[in-house]
């Protein structure tokens, strides 16, 4: 019972785990089909912001959720003034220059934290279960993973800015001759998707050491989770989500974590093998701005 | 012509730059020529060049370690790189993905691959003689030496001269490959694939040949660089080592042969240069080398010069059969 208990909660961490990893992607890749390579570094940034304001004597729940995904949205808005902004609609190039940009933020973060492993405490303790300890913090992140869906929702639903970005993306003449700026919705769009990976990368900092190269290692999951889970955003996310934490999971108890990572990537070009339709389909549509 | 030029070129750069440094600019020059041929007149955009390239280097060293002898070891290793491409190609190609995925699925290939190899420690992974090693890779194998004469070893000065013979030769295969049907089709292919299949050609068969090729020559670098640095290590299959390939071929041009092994020559160059100096960080450079070439020189340095050279001359430019990579999507 006990065992069954801790698992349930593993298998849930697991795929919120998952969720906040992909969510700022899903918006940049999803919805503004800009391939961000560089996303696994705007999450560890929001990682290194979140452990510098803490060191600096702010509340870490505060530089969590407040300040890592603003000073990340704001890197995000220099990054799309600076380039992205220029390749809208061609896609390899936009691909090369975030993988170019991927490397400057490792090479910068190397230069101003050093090549080390720095880390901060997670502020929640863990409790036990019966006879297995279970880790308190992983009921946060499920927490917050399930908070900023319900948020995502909506705000792309109900309120009239996520109407509007909708609209832009999917038609941006249309969206400009009605009178809106497209060009700041893109910019506000890409804020809102890089905030969202400094969030991610600022509430998963507690449980793992950093270093620079850390955020090869959250971008292929990212990109499958989100290609894998297809037109529909939110929808595709959570399942797509699902279906990898619990392979993850599976073979993590049953082998070993390594080859529960391996086995989500094996999984993942399986399953995009077996369904490559339906996003293509999506993803090729010209853009006519 | 080209080729004529290459040799000249060097036999008189070792008087330059150290012939240690040569050997592996060369062999870096073999792996952006694979991709250049892969992507720039196949336009498969393969994200995981280095998969290949390090399947070549830990095919050799697991190939020279059990058979204790290193000509068939070479063999072995291309041969393997080569049917795992070919494998992967035909998963890729018969499945009809398009060129998004398909640079996410090799790049996604590459990372497993880097993964596995750098949990491989323990007795438990071993291939015949050869322990995987994880993440310390494997040292101590037998070098490359002239065949049938295991303890006349080729390394230093003669290494550099092989791997530079190597390079023309596949330059010179290249061209070959390029001018006949099959590289004509390749092109055809990269431009309007629906045409060439309407016409009567087999995309995939073609696609998945080429990408094997591409492959093989990736893992005969492999293999060279395996003798260079005389270990293999799963930093091979890295996210930096894919990234690296690529920018050679951006900054020196796709859809030419000489682009990429410029680019190659003269990136890993700058490597080494910026290795020796600790005030800037080498991946900052490369990142900020990637980003600028892309946004203000998109067809690369080599395009870009026979343009200049052209309009110097007021040539009407030459009817290559070029078009910009954002046009190959």
């Amino acid at each position: 019972m006990d065992l069954i208990a801790v698992m349930a909660v593993e298998f849930l961490y697991a795929v919120a785990s998952l969720v906040l990893i992909s969510a700022g992607l899903a918006v940049v890749f999803g919805m503004m089909r800009v391939i961000n390579l560089a996303h696994g570094e705007f999450m560890i940034l929001g990682g290194y912001v979140t452990i510098t304001a803490v060191n600096l004597g702010v509340n870490v729940f505060i530089a969590m959720v407040i300040i890592a995904p603003l000073a990340v949205a704001l890197i995000g808005v220099v990054v799309e003034r600076l380039v992205i902004r220029h390749l809208y609609g061609r896609l390899v190039d936009t691909m090369l220059a975030t993988w170019g940009l991927s490397l400057f933020f490792i090479g910068l973060v190397t230069v101003i934290f050093g090549n080390t492993t720095t880390g901060i405490s997670t502020p929640i303790p863990g409790f036990a279960i019966g006879d297995y300890r279970i880790n308190g913090y992983s009921f946060f992140i499920i927490l917050v993973a399930v908070l900023l869906l319900a948020a995502m929702a909506v705000i792309l639903r109900t309120t009239r800015f996520g109407l509007i970005a909708r609209g832009t993306m999917a038609r941006p003449d249309i969206a400009a001759a009605l009178g809106h700026e497209t060009e700041r919705i893109y910019m506000a769009t890409f804020a809102v998707g890089s905030a969202l990976s400094g969030l991610a990368g600022a509430v998963l900092a507690p449980l793992v050491g950093l270093v620079p190269g850390s955020g090869a290692a959250y971008i292929a999951k990212a990109f499958i989770t989100v290609i894998a889970g297809g037109p529909q955003l939110l929808a595709g996310l959570m399942s797509s989500a699902t279906f990898f934490g619990v392979v993850n999971q599976l073979f993590t108890f049953t082998i070993s974590p390594v080859i529960g990572e391996v086995a989500l990537l094996v999984a993942a070009v399986i399953l995009l093998r077996m369904l490559p339709r339906g996003i293509t389909g999506r993803f090729f549509r010209e853009r006519s701005s | 012509m080209m080729a004529a030029a290459a040799v000249p070129i060097a036999l008189l750069l070792p008087y330059v730059i150290d012939t240690y440094t040569l050997t592996v600019l060369a062999i870096y020059a073999m792996l952006a020529l694979s991709l250049g041929l892969v992507w720039g007149y196949g336009g498969i955009l393969c994200f995981g060049q280095a998969a290949f390239f390090g399947l070549g280097a830990y095919g050799y060293a697991v190939g020279a370690i059990n058979i204790g002898e290193s000509t068939i070891a070479m063999v072995v290793a291309v041969a393997a790189s080569a049917a795992f491409a070919a494998i992967l190609g035909a998963m890729m190609f018969y499945g009809r993905l398009g060129d998004v995925y398909l640079a996410i699925i090799t790049l996604v290939v590459t990372l497993i691959l880097y993964r596995f190899m750098s949990s491989t420690a323990g007795d438990a992974y071993v291939i015949g003689k050869a322990r995987l090693g994880g993440f310390n890779g494997i040292p101590g194998f037998p070098t490359l030496h002239v065949p049938g004469d295991p303890s006349a070893y080729i390394w230093g000065d003669a290494l550099y001269y092989l791997c530079a013979a190597i390079l023309v030769l596949v330059l010179i295969l290249v061209k070959l490959l390029l001018s006949s049907g099959f590289g004509r089709i390749a092109v055809g292919i990269r431009e309007n694939e629906t045409r060439m299949s309407l016409l009567g050609y087999d995309v995939r068969a073609r696609k998945t040949l080429l990408f094997t090729i591409g492959a093989a020559v990736a893992a005969l670098a492999g293999a060279l660089f395996a003798n260079w640095g005389e270990i293999v290590t799963p930093r091979l299959f890295g996210l930096t080592q894919s990234a690296e390939i690529i920018i050679w071929c951006i900054v020196g041009g796709f859809g030419t042969r000489l682009g990429p092994v410029l680019g190659a020559a003269s990136m890993g160059y700058l490597k080494f240069l910026l290795g020796q100096q600790s005030l800037i960080d080498n991946t900052l450079v490369m990142g900020l080398i990637l980003i600028l070439v892309v946004l203000f020189l998109p067809r690369g340095l080599v395009p870009a010069l026979a343009g200049l050279w052209d309009a110097a001359w007021q040539r009407v430019p030459a009817r290559r059969v070029q078009r910009r990579r954002r046009d190959l999507v």
